[in-house]
């Protein structure tokens, strides 16, 4: 078999294991829906989250060992994953042959030639990855204050050893070298001593924005299969879904103007393979001088790598295309360096790659002035049980949108800026929309998050059973009541939906109850027939008053006594039968029409802050009852109450 | 690919070059990974950082534990008062590190004795030095903003001028800490970096109304050591204040009452919430200070329950007539 097509039988194999673990992220009765299926696969073979997540937390968490898998295959054969295992990759190979399917071989030549911009990708990952570190680099120049003597035994270990390794004459410019580890060494102490503030230096991942495994699983999970009822357990919605979909599109619609633009251009993925692939064993080249310069071999190639001229071994996807379409046969696959002559590293200034390093070194702390993960954190975002306190959460979170997928009742979603630009699409908590708030004996986000950004939690540690009992159950929040938007606290309108629902035992939405005098509600006894009033005054609304909730109210000697109403007409009200008049009213005295109301009140030791009150809440809009994150267990720095005793 | 087997030996040595740089970038790759698998994930709880205990600072009193000299002005109080325990030398030796736990609660004027009265910080901190205490440390964790507070109280310049070096609390200087046989404070952080070194403490507090928990004292002035989210705490004050006294056991306490604020407490903002007092009561026993304190505010030890919490835990006696107390005058 041609080796294009084993390549093309990976990739569809690839394509639909891909979009076959995307639908089957749900929960349900179907033999299709969740079975064990290893969901994360794909995320897990991405080494990309597995040395930014090495980078911001310094573990290698369970699955993601299997990058080493994709590491050490591309250390031996070269960037094989873009061209042969990623669907997004695959998506964008697709799109680009329809693109150019019609094109005249000049044109499409045209369109495959290298250029200079296919380095962005390096900066952007060179960005990323420094973001992911900059705790360890914050760690490093924080050794200057905290070990002084430690950093001052290294800085002069370093530079002697320099000094001895130029004397000895193997550095090839001693004099240059000199200068810049000086000048570095002195960045080092320098800066030491004046960054204290080590809440600001933080390391939060940001490659999921970008990377193409967590980018179009967020696409298809968040913006594809909400259009099919069908393939999820229930009709989803997502907030910001939007953005979230044009950049997709985007992603996919510029491949008709260069085909697999993404992966020529922004993978950082591509990138990391790319300088991983650098020296591999195995790679594409010519050999022999016959080669006519025909540059048939870019008509498809799909890395743009020049495979006919000095090969960029970074830029090439081994598509194995070349192979095919080089007239002389002289492109080979094999251990010898192509005699066109290589070009193994990509293209970086120094000035481009400082740039890019340094803002990435800025760019966590600068966010991290807002205050959002400190004094100033949102109240509104609340995240999945599970989910590690602020700092570490955004250290993991990959943005892939795996546990928006599988909350079966779809109210986790990607957050806009609520949680600031670091948090871009991290999971946070809507009661709104959904089926029901967080359900009590559900944990699959939990289970599937793919970093354990929401650690695995079991249902005892959540419910606070067994051993976990000392500790409570996980809080998301508390829930509090807004009286001025409750209908029994505003409206005079009995309600107590909130208490209902409230899904903790003992409850934790408690009810006060209040008899309130309805609006104009006092009338003059005229006349009394057994169970029956006449009212003078105002007409009464007929049988408004006959819903069970209504009492009529008299004043006995400073006593009030209360009758349930049964019927009212406009002139009468009539008590029920069950409730005879033990003081009965005296004719002309006057009387009050009052309602019954239960009032919420909230226990905030009891309060999970699932939010079904609030998703319950029938005031439609902005809920009566809304869950914040106070006194949420995952930051103990927001604790509403005292320990207990 | 027959044609490249005969490469020459040139491609060979290239080859096998490329051979090694892979194997050693595999097997780093691999080491890496397996030096920083974690196969069980984040924890429950994230690995604290250890937790800090204050050391003990009392001594043994020479002559007696507790002394209340009467008279208008503070430097003279104090001066008489601290002889008749002994002096100053009694307490503080040669080398000694003392830190100040002064009430600098709010950026207000001294006038309106809602802190601790500069003049008398000054003259403590000279007194710390004449006796030959190498530092002296004040500081405290406002309520209202560090800065403001130290400079409006007069505090801050009064240290300055004693020769005092003056610690306004900054988020680094926290640690957690927890008072064994405490419910509250466990795990929470305190204003930990000034007491590094520190070998002597003295807390210097006006005698206040307070809203909460009827009066703040020398006891209640250890809340400002407290970082954190520690209003929490005004949900049990009596418990947070007995906490605090079990936390803290210190040389000296100096508890002013020149002046009492009666009303309006503890902020006052008005001279019409302040009482001439002319008392200054300095004690071995915190307990017994703010027993004795309260009769200033009109109030008895039965009405301020921390009082008897504190003695229920050991802290002092609350009866501290048995301390037998000496009392002194000063024109």
């Amino acid at each position: 078999m041609r080796i294009v097509t084993v390549r093309r039988i990976t990739q569809v194999f690839f394509f639909l294991l891909f979009v076959w673990f995307c639908v089957v992220t749900t929960i349900g009765m179907e033999w299709w829906q969740l079975r064990g299926w290893p969901v994360n696969w794909l995320l897990q073979l991405d080494p990309l989250v597995a040395v930014a997540t090495m980078l911001s937390t310094q573990s290698l968490y369970r699955g993601l060992l299997w990058a080493l898998v994709t590491v050490v295959l591309t250390i031996i054969l070269g960037r094989f994953f873009c061209s042969w295992v990623c669907p997004f990759g695959t998506l964008h190979h697709f799109v680009g042959y329809l693109s150019k399917r019609r094109k005249r071989i000049s044109a499409k030549i045209g369109l495959n030639q290298y250029h200079p911009g296919q380095s962005i990708k390096y900066y952007l990952l060179i960005f990323l990855l420094t973001a992911a570190a900059s705790s360890l680099l914050g760690r490093l120049f924080g050794m200057v204050s905290t070990r002084p003597k430690l950093s001052m035994v290294v800085a002069t270990i370093v530079l002697t050893g320099l000094a001895l390794l130029s004397l000895l004459k193997v550095m090839p410019n001693p004099k240059q070298a000199m200068t810049i580890l000086f000048t570095l060494i002195g960045f080092w102490l320098v800066l030491g001593l004046i960054l204290p503030a080590e809440n600001l230096i933080a390391a939060s991942l940001q490659t999921g924005l970008m990377d193409p495994i967590p980018l179009f699983h967020r696409s298809i999970n968040l913006t594809l299969l909400p259009f099919s009822e069908s393939l999820s357990a229930s009709q989803r919605y997502y907030q910001g879904s939007v953005l979230i979909g044009a950049i997709f599109l985007t992603a996919v619609f510029l491949n008709f103007k260069v085909p697999r633009f993404y992966c020529r251009f922004i993978c950082p993925l591509g990138a990391l393979l790319g300088v991983l692939g650098t020296f591999s064993l195995w790679k594409i080249g010519i050999s022999g001088d016959k080669c006519s310069k025909c540059q048939l071999c870019d008509t498809d190639c799909e890395g743009a790598c020049q495979p006919a001229d000095k090969i960029r071994l970074s830029e090439c996807v081994l598509c194995m295309n070349c192979l095919e379409s080089c007239q002389d046969g002289i492109v080979s696959y094999g251990t010898a360096p192509s005699e066109a002559g290589e070009i193994p590293l990509p293209d970086l200034s120094r000035r481009g790659f400082l740039s890019s390093f340094l803002s990435g070194a800025m760019a966590i702390p600068v966010m991290r002035i807002e205050g959002l993960v400190g004094p100033n954190f949102p109240p509104s975002v609340i995240r999945p049980p599970g989910t590690l306190a602020e700092p570490d959460f955004l250290a993991r979170c990959l943005k892939c949108g795996q546990c928006m997928r599988i909350c079966p009742t779809n109210i986790i979603h990607p957050a806009g800026l609520e949680s600031g630009l670091e948090g871009l699409w991290s999971p946070i908590l809507n009661f709104r929309i959904g089926t029901s708030g967080c359900q009590l004996n559900c944990i699959a986000c939990s289970h599937i998050c793919p970093t354990a950004a929401i650690r695995s939690i079991t249902l005892e540690e959540k419910l606070g059973q067994k051993e976990y009992a000392q500790v409570g159950p996980i809080r998301l929040g508390t829930a509090f009541v807004d009286r001025g938007r409750c209908l029994p606290w505003a409206m005079d309108r009995p309600c107590i939906v909130c208490q209902e629902n409230c899904p903790v035992s003992p409850k934790a939405i408690f009810a006060r109850e209040y008899f309130g005098t309805v609006r104009g509600g006092t009338y003059r006894v005229q006349n009394i027939a057994g169970q029956t009033l006449e009212l003078g005054g105002q007409d009464l609304p007929p049988g408004q008053f006959a819903t069970g909730d209504y009492y009529v109210m008299t004043t006995h000697g400073g006593k009030e006594n209360r009758w349930r109403i049964a019927e009212n007409t406009s002139k009468s009200v009539t008590v029920a039968a069950s409730e005879p008049w033990h003081a009965a009213p005296e004719l002309e005295s006057y009387i009050a029409i009052q309602v019954k109301l239960q009032r919420p009140y909230v226990d905030p030791t009891l309060c999970i802050g699932c939010g079904i009150c609030e998703h319950e809440c029938p005031v439609s809009g902005k809920r009566a009852i809304r869950v914040t994150a106070e006194n949420e267990s995952r930051s103990p720095g927001r604790s509403l109450l005292l320990p207990k005793t | 690919m027959n044609q490249k087997a005969q490469q020459p030996t040139t491609n060979r040595r290239d080859f096998l070059l490329r051979l090694l740089k892979g194997g050693i970038s595999i097997s780093a790759a691999c080491s890496l990974s397996y030096w920083l698998y974690d196969a069980t994930g984040p924890g429950r709880v994230k690995n604290q950082n250890d937790l800090v205990t204050l050391p003990d600072f009392s001594i043994p009193s020479p002559r007696g534990k507790m002394s209340i000299t009467t008279g208008l002005d503070r430097v003279k109080t104090i001066n008489r008062g601290l002889e008749a325990l002994g002096g100053i030398e009694a307490f503080i030796k040669q080398g000694d590190k003392v830190l100040l736990k002064v009430n600098a609660a709010f950026a207000t004027p001294p006038i309106l004795s809602a802190t601790t009265n500069p003049q008398l910080v000054a003259e403590v901190a000279q007194m710390c030095y004449k006796a030959g205490a190498s530092t002296v440390v004040v500081t405290d964790n406002p309520i209202n903003d560090p800065s403001s507070c130290f400079s409006l109280t007069g505090i801050g310049e009064g240290a300055q001028l004693a020769g005092a070096k003056v610690l306004l609390p900054k988020e680094s200087f926290f640690q957690p800490t927890t008072v064994s046989d405490g419910v509250l404070i466990r795990n929470w952080p305190i204003l930990w970096q000034p007491f590094q070194g520190i070998n002597k403490v003295i807390g210097i507090a006006p005698v206040k109304d307070h809203h909460r928990s009827g009066a703040s004292m020398t006891m209640k002035n250890w809340y400002g050591l407290l970082g954190g989210r520690r209003n929490i705490f005004h949900q049990d004050i009596n418990t947070i204040i007995t906490e605090l006294a079990m936390m803290v056991k210190p040389t000296l306490v100096i508890l002013d009452g020149t002046t009492a604020m009666m009303t309006n407490g503890p902020t006052g903002g008005s001279l019409s919430d302040l009482k001439q007092t002319n008392t200054m009561i300095i004690s071995t026993d915190q307990v017994a200070a703010d027993a004795f304190g309260a009769t200033f505010l009109g109030k008895t030890v039965a009405e301020l329950p921390y009082i008897a919490k504190a003695e229920a835990a050991g802290v002092g006696r609350a009866d501290y007539e048995a301390l037998k107390p000496i009392r002194l005058s000063v024109a």
